[in-house]
């Protein structure tokens, strides 16, 4: 019997993800967000394609794979949202790009990595948007509140948590 | 070359990847170029900058993937919730359609009022030619969706380009104004609008304070709210005080409200502006059915002129009415003080025994009263001749004539006069009111004043 020789780490939890999955819970994350939005204002300090985006990024253990899947998910949020396209997506590479190389270098499936992580990710997203509207865009009004942005990654992280263990049960180990 | 690449891979299609968005952004948010005259308006990002036709082509693709999804959710949960609210839970509908008829009352009474003014008004700006815009026409749409960012206050209607609807069509609710129509996409999704709030950053309105008539250029924030930027401090404009369109905008029509001014403080990145916050009118974050307007007129509808003059008539009625029943309440007044005059002259008749006759009919009485109201009331003279008085129909020591002149009066001598003794009937009287008393045969006794 045969078994598989795994020499790295990455090779022995480098996740990958069936096609249907791939494309269909971005979508969901983003339809979701846009039909919770409504029901439920408050739910604007939720960012339901970022948890998306860095549960990708650190599952594949590809920066490429993460930055790729990172913007495809901010363009799509840009579509939505008649922002610039841009906006969200560079961000959202940047952060795609970083949890994936993080992922190669920790374990990633602890919670307490995981609770860390997002509330990390969340604030450096937070900090990435305002940079761009506020440098690249020139938009002198935008502001960061910070503690809005603590408020939206404690509630990021608490979101997260079970989404993250919801999503484990799509993943296929290559 | 080749270990370089592989060694740096990762990074440099990092870079790629920034490098390419970034050029994209700055293609897309590039100085708004201005679309020649009669091309009606452009699609333009949130920014103000015109889009490419890439950009909108891709939005209404993701328009057209959600939308269906969009519009399932939203159906189905108002489904349920007019299942519950329209049958299941109608306790205090009784009461509510009661409360609502005296509120349409109260309304009614209220259009009455002011139809005549507002005729007036109309009047009036017919002679100085003035340009009004009233909404002619208006859809109806419902909320199905939002941005699902606060970066951008955008939401999506369920009536798109197929029900008229064009972009910087005004949008408002009964309340106030909402904001304006961004987008539609007849190819892809027709039943689908994207709104602009009022309080996305980029958005704005030209407005009107309701008292000071100040006008100013309304924008919204990052924070979500609406702020007026433009003014310098003025001590006339307070917090509570209303705020209007000004029509400036070309995209409002006049008069609507906006929101009432919450707090005025000076600007502190902008001095020496104040920024004065606004209250919106309409509850933006709560938004579920909203009007579209779709046409506008120089001249009110005539559905509404016919209101109006409704109004105008049931406000002449009434006030006819109002002028009918104070003359009645005066004309009960006069009366009734009328009354009261003839009742006071009769009890002081009774009271004075001496200007009663026993004899006398009541028939009598009343005209003989009524007869010397009258001519208190309307004297012949000019001058207000004092009448004679009655003749005495039986003489006491008070009467005219009966005391005896002072020269046949001895200082000191005892004077006795004869007085009628009571009748029968004078006597309950008598008991009643004090008699005066009797002349003290004192020599001081002349001295003495009568005490009433």
């Amino acid at each position: 019997m045969l078994t598989p020789g795994y020499t790295t780490r990455r090779e022995l939890e480098e996740h990958s993800f069936s096609p249907v999955a791939t494309l269909l819970v971005p979508l969901v994350a983003i339809l979701l967000q846009v039909l919770l939005t409504k029901t439920f204002p408050q739910l604007f300090l939720l960012d339901l394609p970022l948890l998306v985006t860095v549960f990708f990024a650190v599952s594949r253990r590809s920066p490429i794979a993460g930055a790729v899947t990172g913007m495809i998910i901010g363009l799509l949020e840009d579509l939505v949202s008649g922002q610039p396209l841009g906006i969200n997506s560079l961000s959202k590479t940047l952060i795609g790009y970083i949890a994936a190389s993080i992922g190669l270098q920790i374990d990633v499936e602890a919670i307490t990595t995981r609770v860390v992580m997002i509330f990390l990710f969340s604030m450096m997203n937070s900090l990435f948007l305002y940079l761009i509207v506020r440098r690249l865009l020139g938009l002198e009004t935008h502001q960061l509140l910070w503690r809005h942005e603590l408020l939206r990654a404690a509630v990021n992280t608490a979101v997260a948590i079970p989404l993250f263990f919801a999503l484990d049960r799509s993943k296929r180990r290559q | 070359m080749e270990s370089f690449f592989s060694r740096f891979k990762n990074s440099l299609v990092l870079v790629a990847l920034l490098l390419i968005q970034t050029i994209g952004l700055a293609v897309q948010v590039r100085r708004p170029v201005v679309p020649p005259l009669g091309s009606g308006p452009a699609t333009t990002s949130s920014l103000g900058a015109p889009e490419t036709p890439d950009v909108t082509v891709a939005r209404s693709w993701i328009v057209a993937v959600l939308s269906p999804a969009e519009r399932a959710v939203h159906g189905t949960s108002t489904f349920l919730r007019s299942t519950w609210f329209n049958y299941l839970d109608l306790r205090g509908a009784r009461r509510q359609n009661l409360d609502l008829r005296h509120q349409l009352d109260a309304l009614r009474l209220q259009q009455a009022a002011i139809a005549e003014d507002a005729l007036e008004g109309l009047r009036l700006q017919s002679l100085l030619a003035f340009q009004q815009h009233y909404v002619s026409g208006t859809v109806a749409a419902q909320v199905i969706g939002t941005s699902g960012t606060d970066l951008s206050r955008v939401l999506y209607l369920d009536k798109g380009s197929a029900d008229g609807l064009k972009p910087d069509m005004a949008v408002i609710t009964p309340d106030g104004i909402v904001g304006k129509i961004r987008e539609v996409f007849p190819q892809t999704a027709p039943h689908v609008a994207q709104l602009l709030l009022i309080n996305d950053q980029t958005s704005g309105a030209g407005v009107l304070l309701e008292k000071t008539r100040v006008r100013a250029v309304l924008r919204g924030t990052t924070a979500g709210y609406l702020q007026i930027s433009n003014l310098t401090p003025d001590d006339r404009i307070k917090p509570g005080e209303q705020v209007l369109t000004s029509g400036g905008d070309g995209i409002f029509p006049r008069g609507l409200p906006v929101g009432m001014i919450e707090a005025v403080a000076p600007d502190p990145d902008h001095q020496p502006y104040t920024a004065i916050r606004i209250r919106s009118a309409a509850n933006l974050t709560r938004l579920e059915e909203v009007l579209i307007i779709t046409g506008t007129e120089n001249s009110l509808p005539p559905a509404s002129l016919h209101a109006l003059a409704r109004g105008a008539a049931a406000t002449a009625e009434a006030r006819a009415a109002a002028q009918k029943a104070a003359a009645d309440r005066a004309a009960a007044l006069e009366a009734s003080k009328e009354e009261a005059a003839r009742s006071a002259a009769e009890v002081v008749a009774d009271r004075l025994p001496g200007l009663h006759d026993p004899d006398e009919s009541v028939e009598d009485r009343e005209a003989r009263v009524k007869a010397a109201a009258d001519a208190a009331a309307h004297p012949k003279t000019a001058g207000g001749t004092v009448p004679h008085p009655l003749p005495t129909v039986h003489a006491d020591r008070y009467s005219p004539g009966t005391t005896p002149p002072a020269s046949t009066l001895t200082p000191g001598a005892s004077h006795t006069i004869e007085t009628a003794p009571a009748t029968n009937e004078e006597a309950p009287q008598a008991r009643r009111t004090p008699s005066p008393a009797p002349r003290s045969t004192s020599p001081n006794s002349d001295a003495t004043p009568p005490q009433l």
